[in-house]
């Protein structure tokens, strides 16, 4: 520890401490533009100059480390000051040059009441300017179809630059010409391709890049802030649902470190134009082959009479990839009253099954646990395309360095190094019994592609066979990790919606002549081959609700308060932002009254009392934000089961990272980064 | 300075030649595995060199790709250095120096023989002989005023001297490089001043 003197109080701190940050810990503080704390140090913004005793001139507190501070001539401990009328000067010296070309066009800015330099001009700057020259113009620049240049109002941070290149992983922005001529852009202009890139705006100290979509489309202080989780992946992101009305305007992250630090994919920030469009408003009915509006009483009496005549074992339910867990828990309590055992929530096929252990199916090392790992094995999945946010988190680490990653699977872009294993079971089966590696944390990431096939169970029991045997599981460390992609999954395992005893999983429930009668709660990934009498509950007119003979409108994630436990089994609550579309419901509320009239009532009237229920059977779910470890011990009994493998390599169930479910495949911006990726794709291939 | 952009029309490809490929590959093996990205600046050069003396876009991509580096990182070289060229030139290329010791010996003269001979600024004659650039100091002040010319040096210029010198150039002629008045490198006009017995035997 190193003692500093910052404004007369004396703080110890750590000596890699830089300046600015032994500046924040004795609670002053410093502005700035160019420093940010998730990545590399530039130093060029010159804002967060402050006073350091002895230095003639003012120092940039960002880059100057603690250590580096030499005492008196007697041995006095280094003095800051923040506060002099030299750092006063300072400061007001480097706003000047910062507006000397910014553009005073903040009426008309996007970044406008939420912008760093505005709001920093006000605290530090002066009220005038001395330079009466013609400010610069640049032309703004093509970027891709999500970010919007202003290049003009640019002062040359490059926390862009930094972004792109060193958590993204793909660079290609960068500032070219040098001097009074720099500019911001991509190489000749081609739209960026990561899929992080919508944290730039964020980053983006001042107007320079905006959001595209939500351009002119609001003012920040007229938007009413909902802390909310996303469902796009199965990471969880901690997101914020701005809404002015009922509509949702945009979507923002909030920082989690053990989740997604302060990071979110574009598809969790721009799908929110997919929340207006397509959606179901109105219950509906089939009738003589075509869908007609009704009454939510005409439907539910359609569908109590349908589901009486099917019987219990003619009824099932498939549960969709966004299903909260109370909507689980509610319809699993609705089947078991019914008497029906047949309700999955893999529509994919997965092969994962509560009843082996909560171990079985969480990435148990945990999003934050990988930066403690030394080893990652990835099999059959392509983090990059299933979970950016996660990605970015094991990119994160590979740079910090001696990480050794190794790929059985796809060989993909993962914007990092790996060592390419093979393609398939057989590349797996050499690991099965393998002697123990010499790594101390391993991480073995283990993909959807890996369980949703046909072999997906004995698949699985020889990863955690070939986990156990090269050491990935010791005391308090558990690196059997299973990446999911559907948000919903997790939640609905842990309430146990899969086949009861005699029950059918969803593949058999989707075949000719099995069932009757199945309800799909958002499920749009599965095809139910005809005959059956299919009720949709859901939120936009999808595939499901194609095939539905009954629709009942549901609510999208932002427009109801749920639970939902992500892939490390972290329950997290989504606030409600908005409310749904016309006649819709809360899907929880549209159960509950669907039972009544089916004669099965559910025992709560409230969404306090359905949480009461479902805390009081999975006492783990009623603990917000925290994970209870999983048994390790099932993941070595898992081990033990076996089975026989196929030959066919892994493949990513994410084939179109932007049109992976419902809400994505409704919005007009995820259809046009879909077409450019796939454009990009083409091109690549020629 | 100015913005500098990419020239409007780019050759198709770009490809170094046989012997300059050697070259480079020389270049990039004096860093260690994983630096390649220092040899940058040499290829970039040796590129321009080859394509006439200006840096097309294929080449930016082409050393982009040896070097295992991203193309935006490339073009910031190229953008930053005012030593690439990044629109064609004449095949001679003056570069006039503007910076104060030559202005004030008489480089805004041979700025207007430059706009009477050539041109504007970044304009190649039609003969594709000659263009011009004003840049800054090339550090030979105590010749001013100066142009450098490709790879020499033409200095103590006046008006009449650089206009016979560009003749020259366009006469295929070998103008010999250096100051174009009575005297040897630095030395003082009209033959030493001082130290004059240095090297006689007495």
């Amino acid at each position: 520890m190193a003692k500093l003197i910052i404004d007369g109080q004396e703080v110890d701190v750590p000596p890699e401490y830089t300046l600015l940050q032994a500046c924040e810990a004795a609670g002053a503080e410093i502005p700035r533009f160019c420093f940010h704390e998730r990545l590399s140090i530039a130093g060029n913004c010159r804002m967060c100059l402050v006073e350091l005793k002895g230095s003639p001139k003012p120092v940039a507190s960002c880059a100057w480390a603690v250590r580096d501070c030499r005492p008196g001539p007697n041995g006095e401990t280094p003095v800051v000051n923040t506060k002099s009328l030299m750092v006063k000067k300072a400061r007001e010296g480097v706003m000047e040059f910062l507006l000397i070309n910014h553009p005073l066009d903040c009426p008309i800015c996007d970044q406008g009441g939420e912008c760093d330099l505005q709001d920093q001009a006000m605290a530090y700057g002066m009220d005038k300017s001395r330079y009466v020259e013609n400010k610069r113009a640049v032309e703004d620049k093509y970027i891709g179809p999500l970010v919007k240049t202003i290049m003009t109002r640019c002062i040359h941070c490059t926390r862009c630059v930094r972004f792109a290149t060193e958590v993204a992983g793909v660079p290609e922005l960068g500032a070219i010409g040098r001097g009074e001529d720099m500019e911001i852009t991509t190489y000749l202009e081609h739209a960026m391709k990561s899929e992080l890139q919508g944290n730039v705006i964020d980053l983006c100290p001042v107007g320079a890049l905006t959001s595209k979509p939500y351009a002119f489309q609001a003012r920040p202080w007229e938007l009413i802030k909902t802390e909310s989780i996303d469902v796009m992946d199965a990471v969880g992101s901690n997101i914020r649902v701005d809404t002015r009305g009922r509509e949702v305007l945009r979507i923002l992250p909030r920082t989690n470190e053990n989740v997604n630090e302060e990071w979110i994919s574009d598809k969790t920030r721009f799908v929110w134009d997919g929340l207006r469009t397509q959606r179901l408003d109105k219950p509906y009915i089939r009738e003589n082959g075509k869908l007609r509006i009704a009454t939510w009483s005409e439907a539910f009496a359609a569908i109590a009479a349908r589901v009486k005549r099917a019987g219990p074992d003619k009824t099932g339910a498939i549960l969709g990839d966004l299903v909260s867990t109370e909507e689980a828990f509610a319809i699993k309590d609705l089947m078991t009253r019914l008497g029906s055992a047949n309700i999955d929530c893999r529509q994919d096929g997965a092969a994962l099954d509560p009843s082996l252990g909560r171990a079985s199916y969480l990435f148990n090392a945990t999003i934050a646990g990988i930066e403690e790992a030394d080893g990652l094995m990835i099999i059959g999945a392509n983090p990059r395309r299933e979970a950016p946010v996660l990605n970015a988190r094991i990119r994160k680490r590979w740079r910090a360095g001696d990480f050794k990653i190794g790929v059985i699977g796809e060989q993909a872009d993962l914007s990092y190094d790996y060592t390419y294993l093979g393609a398939g079971p057989e590349t797996l089966a050499t690991f099965a019994d393998h002697k123990e590696a010499k790594l101390q944390k391993q991480i073995w990431l283990i993909g959807q592609g890996v369980l949703a096939r046909p072999d997906g169970a004995a698949l699985l029991s020889m990863v955690a066979k070939a986990a156990v045997s090269a050491g990935a599981l010791k005391d308090g460390w558990n690196g059997f990790s299973v990446l999911h992609t559907a948000a919903g999954r997790v939640g609905a395992l842990d309430v146990g919606a899969v086949p009861g005893k005699g029950g059918k999983t969803a593949a058999e429930m989707a075949k000719k002549k099995a069932l009757d009668v199945v309800f799909l709660l958002g499920a749009d990934e599965i095809e139910i081959e005809p005959g059956a009498f299919i009720v949709y509950m859901g939120t936009h007119g999808d595939r499901g609700a194609h095939r539905a003979d009954v629709i009942l409108p549901g609510a999208a994630y932002t427009e109801k308060s749920a639970i939902y436990v992500n892939t490390e089994g972290r329950p997290q609550l989504a606030n409600r932002g908005a409310f749904p579309p016309g006649d819709a419901r809360e899907d929880w509320a549209i159960l509950r009254a669907l039972s009544d009239v089916m004669g099965v009532k559910l025992p709560y009237d409230s969404l306090a009392d359905l949480r009461r229920s479902l805390v009081a059977a999975h006492p783990h779910i009623g603990k917000l934000d925290q994970i209870v470890p999983a048994d390790a011990g099932d993941v070595k009994k898992l081990a033990s089961l076996g089975g026989k493998t196929e030959k066919t390599p892994f493949k990513s169930p994410v084939s179109d990272f932007y049109l992976t479910n419902p809400i994505a495949r409704a919005s007009a911006t995820m259809a046009e980064c879909s077409a450019l990726a796939a454009g990009k794709a083409r091109e690549a291939a020629e | 300075m100015a913005v500098r952009r990419l020239a409007e029309k780019q050759p198709a490809s770009f490809e170094f030649t046989k012997e300059n490929l050697d070259w480079a590959k020389k270049q990039i093996a004096k860093y260690p595995e994983g630096r390649q990205a220092s040899a940058v600046i040499p290829l970039l050069w040796r590129a321009q060199e080859q394509h006439g003396g200006w840096l097309p876009e294929p080449a930016i991509r082409h050393v982009a790709e040896m070097l295992g580096m991203a193309r935006i990182r490339v073009l910031e070289v190229a953008t930053f250095y005012t030593m690439f060229n990044l629109e064609p030139v004449g095949k001679y290329f003056v570069q006039l120096c503007g910076t104060t010791p030559c202005m004030l010996r008489g480089a805004e003269d041979l700025k207007k023989v430059c706009k009477k001979r050539i041109g504007d600024e970044h304009h190649v004659t039609k003969d594709g002989n000659f263009s011009w650039l004003e840049v800054e100091c090339l550090g030979a002040c105590v010749n001013a005023p100066m142009v450098q010319i490709n790879y020499d040096y033409y200095e103590d210029l006046t008006p009449a001297s650089f206009e016979k010198l560009l003749d020259d150039l366009a006469a295929g002629k070998n103008p010999k490089p250096g100051p174009q008045v009575d005297r040897q490198f630095s030395a003082p006009q009209g033959g030493l001043t001082t130290l004059t017995e240095v090297g006689e035997k007495k």
